[in-house]
């Protein structure tokens, strides 16, 4: 091996191991203020009561309210982004001829261009008055109008990777459909779709993480009330809003400021899973 | 030769900024609320000495205090008082924190421009943001459920709130909480139900404030504190100012200075 050779390896050796330096510099000072919460309240405590009132005399640390926030807000976006995301990609792969794929393409991938706080502004200024209209709602910055913001901002992530790994699916397999008698329907709903599932699928979940990890948009269009929702259209405080408002203006090392690191700790586990999922889809489809 | 002088100067040029700099750079970081008068005084007093460097950054009051604990700013701006805790801290680490008062300012409750109501007390106030009056016309106004909105239950503003209205009793649940006065004051312009509180620098056309015990906010009644919602802003700084740090904030409660305070929307102190 040449000198040249030698120097690119280290290089490449050193710009890997920096990464790994930095995920576990992440992780550890994460655990490190998140964990002490817990001299102050409980687990069990902390994740199942709703009682959030972190600057109280006494405080209440219950992250309940905020994690179904998140799960809510969250769960909304998958249901407005599976199915437009995924009719996106089934129609720019399967049914749209070569030239209006190649327009359709990168304007669904400039959506995912925008900066989060361009969608945050949107659901503020437009999308809220227009809700409170339309519904005759008392509030506008709900989860409802989150659900569809964060919507909007995970269909270019589903659409364009269910749309890579549907065009990786053989042409003789569609060709073989269609010879059996099946109409372009049946093979996209019935061989194209069941072929690509997997890829579908981890579309799905990167989007769900985008989508709980998304703190911008949340932190303006939600509303920021700590309470379990009764319905889509009341105000909800998701976890990273939590996070994000609260860090700036809490004393270094008060209960608060570690039950905000606590928060953080919850969110990288669930993200940690969620990661852990598309690994173990991706492994399979492998073997 | 010639090649070997080159990088040894570049070193010693960039040795010589920090150095150079040290007694002409003025780092400020802290409270949102106390932002727009500490940029606003910064670009003034280096209009008028150009040789000095000031940085402001925001970032929250809590944020400003451990900037001057950890010696990282000068100054650290709060809208509100330093904790015990956080005083505690820093002699701790041989930091005494010092106040200097630059400002006062007036927390304004807001509604929307179409509800007809015009003033109420501290208690219909409390009552309304502890959730147990839940619609207008229980206050005499019309009938349209109460939306209330907080601040983030660690912004300056909320504690002086908490403090002075809610007296520590909870802000009840639904409450939407937003994290600026911004955010406060666009969301009561389209929410017509809306109640709302922001700094008196804030106040615009598209909100309207109303009176607190029968007091309008305003600079007479926040200067007398007759208006029950009101603070002051302090900068605080390692010990007592000196050198360039002591030069800014007496720069700040000049005439000058105070009337800087005042187009930014604030208070001044006399």
């Amino acid at each position: 091996m040449n000198f040249k050779d030698k120097l690119f390896n280290t290089i490449t050796y050193i710009a890997s191991f920096c990464t790994i330096v930095f995920l576990f510099g992440i992780i550890l000072s994460l655990f490190f203020e998140g964990l002490p919460v817990f001299k102050f309240t409980t687990i069990k405590d902390f994740i199942f009561n709703k009682d959030w009132y972190p600057t109280m005399n006494p405080p209440k640390f219950g992250i309940l309210s905020l994690i179904v926030g998140s799960f809510v807000v969250t769960l909304g976006a998958l249901a407005i982004s599976i199915p437009l995301g995924l009719g996106a990609a089934i129609y720019t792969s399967e049914i749209a001829n070569k030239k209006v794929k190649e327009i359709l393409k990168p304007i669904i991938e400039l959506l995912a261009g925008i900066p989060s706080v361009v969608y945050g502004l949107f659901g503020m200024a437009f999308l809220s008055p227009l809700l409170i209209k339309v519904f005759h709602l008392p509030i506008g910055l709900n989860a409802f109008n989150a659900s569809i913001i964060l919507g909007i901002m995970v269909v270019p992530i589903i659409s364009s990777i269910s749309e890579d790994s549907l065009s990786t699916i053989p042409q003789h397999l569609r060709e073989a459909s269609l010879a059996l008698g099946a109409n372009k329907w049946e093979t996209i709903m019935k061989v194209v779709l069941p072929a690509a599932k997997s890829g579908v699928i981890n579309s799905i979940i990167l989007g769900f993480g985008r989508a709980i990890g998304e703190t911008m948009v949340v932190l303006m269009v939600a509303g920021g009330a700590a309470q379990i929702p009764n319905s889509i259209f009341d105000p909800i405080r998701p976890m990273p809003a939590t996070v994000a408002a609260e860090m700036g203006e809490t004393a270094i090392g008060t209960p608060h400021f570690h039950a905000l690191f606590g928060i953080a700790i919850i969110l990288f586990i669930i993200t940690f899973i969620s990661i852990l999922i598309t690994e173990f889809v991706v492994m399979r489809k492998r073997k | 030769m010639k090649f070997k002088i080159l990088p040894i100067l570049t070193v010693l040029a960039l040795l010589a900024v920090p150095a150079f700099g040290q007694s002409n750079r003025l780092t400020i970081a802290g409270s949102t609320t106390v932002l727009p008068i500490a940029q606003a005084a910064a670009e003034a007093y280096m209009d008028l000495h150009p040789e000095i460097n000031i940085s402001v950054r925001g970032g929250g009051s809590s944020v400003g205090i451990a900037s001057v604990m950890t010696g990282t700013a000068n100054i650290g701006n709060a809208s509100r008082h330093v904790k015990t805790k956080e005083l505690a801290t820093a002699r701790e680490n041989g930091i005494e924190l010092y106040e200097n008062i630059v400002a006062n300012d007036g927390i304004a409750v807001v509604v929307n421009p179409s509800n007809t109501i015009n003033g109420l007390t501290t208690a219909q106030l409390k009552s309304i943001y502890a959730g147990e009056v839940q619609n207008w016309k229980e206050l005499g106004g019309t009938n349209k459920p109460i939306v209330i909105i907080s601040r983030d239950t660690s912004s300056g503003t909320f504690e002086v709130f908490n403090k002075l209205v809610m007296k520590n009793v909870p802000v009840a649940a639904s409450a939407l909480k937003l994290a600026s006065n911004n955010a406060v004051a666009s969301t009561i312009s389209n929410t017509p139900g809306s109640i709302g509180y922001v700094g008196l620098g804030y106040l615009n056309d598209s909100v309207k404030a109303i009176t607190i015990d029968k007091v309008m906010p305003t600079k007479k009644t926040i200067q007398s504190k007759e208006y029950p919602i009101a603070r002051t802003l302090q900068m605080y700084t390692n010990d007592e100012p000196t050198g360039l740090t002591k030069k800014f904030i007496d720069f700040i409660l000049s005439t000058e200075g105070q009337k800087i305070v005042e187009e930014q929307g604030f208070i001044s102190l006399n």
